[in-house]
């Protein structure tokens, strides 16, 4: 059963019925769904969801999906007390929200698995979206469990890891000459055409609301309490605000206390409108042409930009930009200290988190949250050139001690003059 | 001096259901306001109160975001295509 009522304008309140439709006639504002929250209090608690799967349809309620629902397993991933990466920053209570383990090993399935569930009940026959790879992989691997047709648009200079991991799947994958935000515009004329369930446009209210599992899981994760901050990566603002409404949502049907997070945004330089607007106290997003390896955040015109502002000073959060070597530095401080292989979306939280603590932003009593959204098999591209290098050697023992011999007596010289 | 205009759907009820029109004009805000005489009301959902271009709607002149160009002033010429899209779109 769903208790999902209807479509509202977040900037209006115009109320439209359930339907593929994203944006308000009216104003122009975004379509957002409406819950009857008094029947939902009634439906939940922590022990029913605790019960739930292991998965992100634990909080079903609180998604606006009915009956059966397209599903990969998504979700339920581990939240990690990250002691070695909060000793290398300073922070005491470190733990990261390791979402590289997601079935197409990004949180985009959280979102797809919604808008794939919701593509079937609108009865499109294909799923369709606008990618900067990871989603991609995600609507590829929904429409093939789905039995759905899927026409997925990229741009062509993405990385293979995520081009093959959507050409697997077997959809109709286009990749246009151009970045994302302009692939983003050919999918928003291409929509109004094509009868196909656009995840991220016009199925997007509906698309959206899967990233608030992303807060549910972390609050039942830390023993139903909500974070005292939220690191986020941010391309398209869409994340990092329904985590905030996740949370407070949890607080208003009672499952948690008060939510005191302060939510904070990490951004590449290359490409960086929200937190640059933060900066500069501005209200305006200006929109950049994206120039960073941190290609899954390569939004420069970002829909909810003007939102996640609203997020971030509502939450008395802030912003972080790193560049691209800091980000290289940040996925190889987290995988060398944590053992978590991010892409580089992860390297621009861990990099941002370290300009947080150093800046004194976060402090280290606090206990702080970080998402980890992809997998960085996906990105090998980034890091080819930062890491060792395999030392080649023959099958056998002298070729391995003439290759290696050096470093091991180097190691044992060292290990005894520290005894000495 | 013709220009093509793409009305996406959400604006087509003032448009009497068209997903097209023709304007004659030499800028954005030239186009915008015959836009306005062809279809009295559009230029309120597209602009606000001080007659910039709202937030949730996003202007391209052959596929590039006014707002890389000159905004309003933007210069347009015969042949070229104007897109209006809701910002509310992509991403997650």
């Amino acid at each position: 059963m769903s208790f999902t009522t209807g479509l509202r304008c977040r900037e209006c309140g115009r109320a439209y019925p359930i339907e593929p439709i994203y944006v308000c006639e009216v104003c122009f504002g975004s379509l957002e769904v409406v819950y009857d929250y008094v029947a939902i209090k009634r439906h939940i608690s922590r022990e029913k969801i605790a019960a739930g799967p292991n998965s992100m349809w634990r909080y079903k309620e609180l998604l606006p999906v009915g009956g059966d629902v397209v599903d990969i397993n998504a979700g339920f991933t581990p939240l990690v007390k990250a002691e070695n990466l909060g000793r290398a920053l300073g922070l005491k209570q470190l733990y990261l929200k390791n979402d590289c383990v997601n079935p197409s090993y990004s949180f985009k399935d959280r979102v797809v698995a919604v808008a794939a569930t919701k593509a079937r009940e609108f009865k499109f026959e294909a799923i369709a979206c606008a990618s900067t790879g990871n989603l991609a992989c995600s609507v590829a691997a929904h429409a093939a469990r789905a039995g759905m047709k899927s026409y997925v648009f990229i741009p062509s200079d993405l990385e293979q890891g995520k081009i093959l991991g959507a050409a697997i799947y077997g959809p109709t994958l286009i990749a246009v000459e151009g970045n994302y935000d302009q692939v983003n515009r050919l999918c928003s004329e291409l929509a109004e055409k094509y009868p196909w369930a656009f995840v991220n446009i016009n199925i997007r209210p509906f698309y959206a609301e899967g990233s608030k599992t992303l807060a549910y899981e972390v609050a039942e994760q830390l023993g139903w309490r909500a974070p005292d901050n939220a690191v986020v990566p941010v391309a398209s603002g869409s994340l990092f605000n329904k985590i905030w409404k996740g949370l407070n949502e949890f607080h208003d049907l009672g499952l948690i206390g008060p939510v005191k997070t302060r939510m904070f945004v990490t951004q590449a330089t290359g490409c960086s409108p929200v937190a640059t607007a933060y900066e500069s106290g501005s209200n305006i997003i200006r929109p950049v042409k994206p120039q960073t390896i941190a290609k899954s955040l390569a939004i420069g015109n970002p829909a909810d930009g003007y939102y996640a502002l609203k997020t971030i000073r509502e939450s008395g959060g802030g912003a972080a930009m790193s560049t691209d070597p800091e980000i290289v530095d940040g996925m190889k401080l987290l995988a060398e200290t944590e053992g978590i292989f991010a892409e580089t979306a992860g390297g621009v939280v861990i990099a941002g988190l370290k300009r947080l603590v150093t800046s004194g932003a976060i402090k280290e009593d606090e206990l702080t949250v970080a998402y980890i959204t992809g997998n960085g098999l996906k990105t090998l591209e980034a890091i080819q050139n930062s890491v060792v290098k395999p030392i080649l050697i023959k099958p056998d023992i002298n070729s391995f001690e003439a290759a290696l011999g050096f470093k091991i007596a180097a190691t044992v010289e060292r290990n005894k003059s520290q005894v000495e | 001096m013709s220009v093509l205009v793409r009305i996406p759907s959400p604006l087509r009820r003032v448009t009497g259901g068209k997903s097209t029109a023709e304007v004659n004009a030499t800028t954005v805000s030239a186009c915008l306001e015959d836009l306005e005489k062809q279809f009295p009301g559009i230029k309120e959902r597209l602009c606000d109160s001080k007659g910039q271009i709202q937030h949730f709607v996003n202007i391209y002149v052959n596929g590039e975001d006014v707002r890389f160009l000159q905004d309003l002033d933007t210069p347009l010429k015969s042949g070229d295509e104007v897109s209006i899209v809701p910002a509310i779109a992509g991403g997650c």
